[in-house]
């Protein structure tokens, strides 16, 4: 099997974790932008971070056979810090490189007026340099929080399609699918999503739009979260090829949107396993 | 070495690049949205002994504007790092590049080291330049991959590697072939 891990924080994680994902079959993922641990004061802090997205990490998951992707931003807690606003200007740089998927992760923390401002800053410039969009949830007054999200991504006329709010829940997967946008959901220890919940939630709301993620981070999480739910689906009754279409083909759908996604060489080592193509095509680099 | 002119031979017609570089010869700073882009505009595959199509095409683009070169290392990924690394000694030398190839030595990024490395490395002292091919060997790069090895190497990296074939033989562990050869034949001469 293969599995698309489409949000995980590598840069937190160990060559243990690597070396477990590539045995399990994690092939590529990508890795959003996001705060750490500890709070950073400026710009510099970021460029560091960024070049380690586009270079160090990369580099370090295909020495085990992972493709490594990512998604840049000025996220929506440290947006709350006018030292860190600069950032923003510094996007396009980032946003011009091969390995950037999509301008991420934007969206609220707390729902503040700069958080506002520098949400909808971020979708123009998503518009702007042709990326789609990933979407933070808030974990304080979710429900509240992704209703406000989806406003945003309506105002901002960004196609609805090439936008992913992450980190639903049984209660906000309806909204988001609703307003045409993909589906994200995080699949942790014992916080946002369980393996049989989500499950459930593929049998209610089926297979379309939706995106599965381990959301690995520097806190308690689980790479391997995303092997348990294809482990759950078919305890459940689904298909391998809807296992694949889950862990596999929906995020290659999503990020193809870029026309950066490089997956030349996996892509036809699939084709060859097990006959299946993402609408009929593999996905190969450029698309420009 | 290959120069510009067979480079850009070798990699064909590309109408993006023409644009490209017409746009830099009138403003410089342009390169800076044109350079990451270059492999989705015009390939990866390899077109030249040594070279990849981005590679070229990023050479040419740096060529045209060769004061940019410290920014564009700077915000590069680590596919245009490699490219300004491997494009330094075809374009007439502008400011402090050698500081360049310092912050690629400095990285785990064995392509970066090994560009570092290539011919770009006429510009190193000769202390840096050792522990470059040191370097190498303790990350399991072909030395291959070092410019002109066998007229630079001398008898204090003979002295280096001798001293680290002796840490992994007392490690009960493997001394790569290449290193090992590299040594005999400074020995021995």
């Amino acid at each position: 099997m293969r599995i698309f891990d489409p949000h995980i924080h590598m840069t937190s994680r160990t060559t243990d974790d690597y070396e477990r994902m590539a045995a399990a079959g994690v092939r590529a993922v990508v890795e959003p932008a996001f705060w750490l641990g500890q709070p950073r004061t400026g710009p510099e802090s970021f460029t560091d971070y960024f070049d380690s997205l586009i270079g160090w990490e990369p580099f370090r998951a295909s020495q085990f056979g992972i493709r490594h992707h990512a998604t840049i931003a000025l996220n929506p807690k440290e947006a709350n810090d006018r030292r860190c606003r600069p950032v923003l200007d510094l996007l396009p740089r980032y946003l011009a490189k091969d390995g950037v998927v999509a301008v991420g992760e934007i969206g609220y923390d707390s729902m503040t007026a700069d958080e506002d401002e520098v949400f909808a800053a971020q979708l123009a410039l998503a518009i702007e340099h042709d990326l789609p969009a990933l979407v933070h949830t808030p974990h304080r007054d979710k429900a509240r929080g992704t209703e406000r999200s989806i406003a945003v991504v309506r105002e901002s006329g960004i196609d609805p399609g090439r936008v992913v709010l992450d980190h639903l829940n049984e209660l906000t997967v309806a909204p988001a699918l609703d307003a045409g946008l993909w589906a994200g959901f995080s699949i942790y220890p014992d916080t946002k999503m369980s393996p049989d919940r989500m499950v459930k939630i593929l049998s209610e709301y089926g297979l379309d739009r939706v995106l599965v993620n381990s959301a690995a981070d520097w806190g308690r999480s689980d790479p391997l979260l995303t092997l348990r739910t294809a482990e759950e689906m078919r305890a459940g009754g689904f298909t391998e090829d809807d296992v694949d279409r889950v862990l596999w083909r929906n995020p290659v759908e999503f990020f193809s949107q870029s026309g950066r996604l490089d997956l030349s060489g996996e892509e036809r080592v699939d084709v060859a396993e097990t006959g299946a193509t993402f609408a009929g095509n593999s996905i190969l680099r450029g698309g420009s | 070495m290959t120069g510009l002119v067979e480079l850009r031979a070798a990699l064909g017609e590309n109408g993006w690049l023409d644009d490209a570089l017409a746009k830099i010869t009138s403003d410089p700073a342009a390169v800076g949205a044109l350079f990451p882009a270059a492999g989705r505009r015009c390939g990866r595959e390899p077109v030249a002994p040594g070279w990849t199509a981005d590679e070229v095409a990023r050479a040419l683009l740096l060529s045209a504007a060769p004061g940019e070169a410290e920014t564009l290392y700077r915000y590069g990924d680590a596919d245009e790092k490699r490219a300004v690394l491997k494009a330094l000694p075809l374009i007439p030398a502008t400011g402090e590049t050698v500081s360049l190839l310092h912050d690629a030595l400095r990285t785990n990024d064995t392509r970066l080291v090994a560009a570092a490395l290539g011919p770009a490395a006429r510009q190193l002292d000769a202390a840096t330049w050792r522990q470059g091919v040191l370097k190498c060997v303790f990350m399991g790069i072909p030395l291959t991959a070092v410019d002109g090895l066998p007229d630079r190497a001398d008898a204090v990296l003979a002295e280096m590697l001798g001293a680290f074939a002796e840490e992994r033989k007392a490690a009960g562990r493997d001394v790569p072939a290449d290193a090992q050869e590299l040594l005999e034949q400074l020995k021995g001469a």
